[in-house]
């Protein structure tokens, strides 16, 4: 039977998540094989060059409410308007990306619409009269497969767990503006400002990342200023071998992550963590420097394609996960790797 | 302040799980509370201790699920009601979020719900959207500040993370809040509370108590299996100097072609 599916393109001020492009992929493979149609919804401000991206990517037409009121992600007017164009549309099928802002929409999108969320999915099978789709539970250490008996079922997409499609810029479709009438039932919050991040990569979407732990701090040649505490001392230290790292992950465009020791004893942001209490990232590449491996970091990054591990302890359980390893102090190991990938990426 | 803060039993982060005849087995490793949680009972605390009030723990799971809010009181929350009743067992999000949703009505009066991020076992995070929906509620996820917090101007502003940076939101209460990490580092129970905590009475609420049906789940598990074993063949990196092995490594690293 033909599938109609409904993909979110989920975005912060018009600045796409990649993965948004990735569900247009899986939307396309579903249609392929049963026949179909796919339709884009983007909500905003000024995010009208989207809703042609959207049909280069796949979408057959797109839904555009592009209104002042939607700038910012506020996610009851934001449900408020799925609500509105699934219930006209009808999708068999709704596919969003995994990402903060979709994990409140899905949510208040399953209560609106009575139905399921399968959440953070990796694979997908609709072979049969159902969609199944396989979603990592405790942090990878199980997979589980999973159905929804109601319909629409809503499906999130782990980021880079699917292909993105190639663009075809001949492609085009309607755009249908979506009028929409909010309910004033909702109590909406106001978005007063926006702090932006320092900018780099985020460990999600990070093609390679560049992690660092407890071993950071672990320099013997570095001389802290005096007037510091130890545990002040501990985190001067951590912040010159993590320092390093940012310098390999430049080379590379690659994220920077951490251990949950490194985060908990305050060597860095929370946001950097991997592994179960942080994020559970699967880059093509990653190097772990001065990390030895709890299982909870194991479960964060072990299905990476290529991991490389640096550590001083050859029993340190991240070789058992490595392709590549070197027993070595990562203040000697790292920064002549950093000049060495350097020069082979610049010729 | 009225606060309830949603809290879930789960195994220790340390174990390693597996999939024994179809059930999944976390060997045994000790329950705990969900460690997100930890944070959502630490910002309940918070915001009694600078506005008055009481912080009840809400917990659902079968009748033994007792360590998260166990947890929670020996933090120092004030009460504390557990949902259990055996046709919850295969219950799903929106079943679990309608069953959480008519607790926070039945104990009534609430200003604020806090939930943690998620759960680190089914990992979903989708209760703090759905509960807060089915209230009707405003729903302000992954909070790591609350700037304000007044319920009886009604004024909440909180923080708010996101991929490319955080929200400053101005809201209102009643509101359903999920909180990260940057909160802060949660307390550790004390000995009086620990002791008070094993003492504690408190309400079994099942779904009649809720005047709720049985839910008839929409999301089913099919099946839970162990991760495919990935084959690895470490190869150690060796050589005289560090530059020679930084340099043997970076080779290595071109030649995966992932660059």
């Amino acid at each position: 039977m033909t599938k109609k599916i409904l993909t979110y393109v989920d975005h912060h001020q018009g600045k796409v998540q990649p993965s948004s492009w990735e569900a247009l992929g899986v939307a396309a493979s579903i249609t392929g094989d049963l026949g179909g149609e796919t339709a884009s919804l983007i909500l905003g401000k000024e995010v009208e060059s989207l809703a042609e991206e959207a049909l280069q990517y796949g979408a057959d037409q797109v839904f555009l409410a592009d209104e002042g009121q939607m700038a910012e992600f506020r996610p009851e007017l934001l449900a408020a308007a799925l609500k509105q164009v699934a219930l006209d549309y009808q999708p068999d099928l709704i596919l969003m990306p995994t990402t903060s802002r979709t994990r409140v929409l899905a949510g208040m999108a399953a209560v609106d619409l009575n139905t399921g969320v399968l959440v953070d999915v990796i694979d997908l099978d609709w072979t049969g009269e159902k969609i199944t789709a396989v979603r990592p539970i405790y942090a990878g250490k199980l997979l589980a497969s999973v159905t929804c008996d109601a319909s629409p079922v809503i499906i999130t997409l782990r980021g880079r767990a699917f292909a993105k499609p190639e663009p075809d810029p001949a492609r085009t479709g309607e755009v249908v503006q979506v009028d929409f009438q909010p309910n004033e039932d909702i109590p909406v919050s106001e978005v007063l400002e926006i702090k932006a991040k320092e900018t780099g990569v985020s460990l999600t979407d990070a093609a390679v990342i560049v992690s660092g732990g407890r071993g950071t701090a672990n320099n013997p040649s570095l001389d802290p200023p005096a007037d510091l505490s130890e545990d002040e001392a501990e985190v001067w230290k951590a912040r010159q071998g993590f320092q390093l790292i940012s310098e390999l992950a430049e080379v590379l465009g690659a994220a920077v992550g951490a251990s949950r020791a490194a985060v908990d004893a305050g060597y860095i942001p929370y946001d950097h963590q991997v592994g179960q209490t942080g994020k559970v990232v699967a880059p093509d590449l990653y190097i772990a420097c001065g990390i030895s491996g709890a299982i909870q970091h194991l479960a964060g990054m072990r299905t990476s394609k290529v991991i490389v591990a640096v550590n001083k302890d050859p029993d340190a359980p991240i070789f058992n996960l490595a392709r590549f390893g070197v027993v070595g102090d990562m203040f000697e190991i790292v920064p002549p790797l950093t000049e060495s990938l350097r020069e082979k990426l610049e010729s | 302040m009225k606060i309830i803060v949603c809290v879930k039993q789960v195994p220790d982060t340390a174990a390693a799980m597996s999939v024994e005849d179809g059930k999944i087995s976390w060997g045994d490793a000790s329950l705990i509370i969900n460690p997100w949680d930890e944070f959502a009972v630490e910002a309940a605390l918070n915001l009694k201790a600078d506005h008055g009030g009481e912080v009840i723990a809400l917990g659902l799971g079968s009748e033994g699920e007792t360590e998260a809010i166990k947890h929670a009181l020996a933090m120092g929350a004030d009460d504390a009601v557990l949902i259990s009743d055996p046709d919850l067992g295969t219950a799903d999000n929106l079943a679990a979020s309608q069953v959480l949703a008519a607790a926070v009505e039945k104990i009534a009066g609430a200003d604020l719900v806090i939930f943690g991020q998620q759960s680190v076992d089914s990992e979903t995070g989708m209760l703090p959207g759905q509960v807060a929906r089915l209230l009707g509620w405003p729903s302000l996820t992954l909070v790591s500040k609350f700037l304000e917090a007044n319920p009886e101007e009604s004024e909440l502003q909180v923080e708010r993370a996101m991929e490319e940076g955080n929200q400053i939101i101005k809201s209102q209460f009643p509101a359903v809040v999920s909180v990260t990490k940057d909160y802060g580092e949660p307390r550790y129970p004390s000995f009086m509370g620990i002791r008070k905590a094993s003492q504690a009475q408190y309400p079994t609420w099942s779904l009649e108590d809720l005047g709720m049906e049985s839910p008839t789940p929409v999301v089913t598990w099919v099946e839970v299996k162990e991760p495919p074993e990935r084959e690895i063949v470490t190869e150690i990196i060796g050589g005289e100097t560090a530059e020679e092995k930084a340099q043997t490594l970076a080779e290595k690293i071109m030649e995966e072609k992932v660059l």
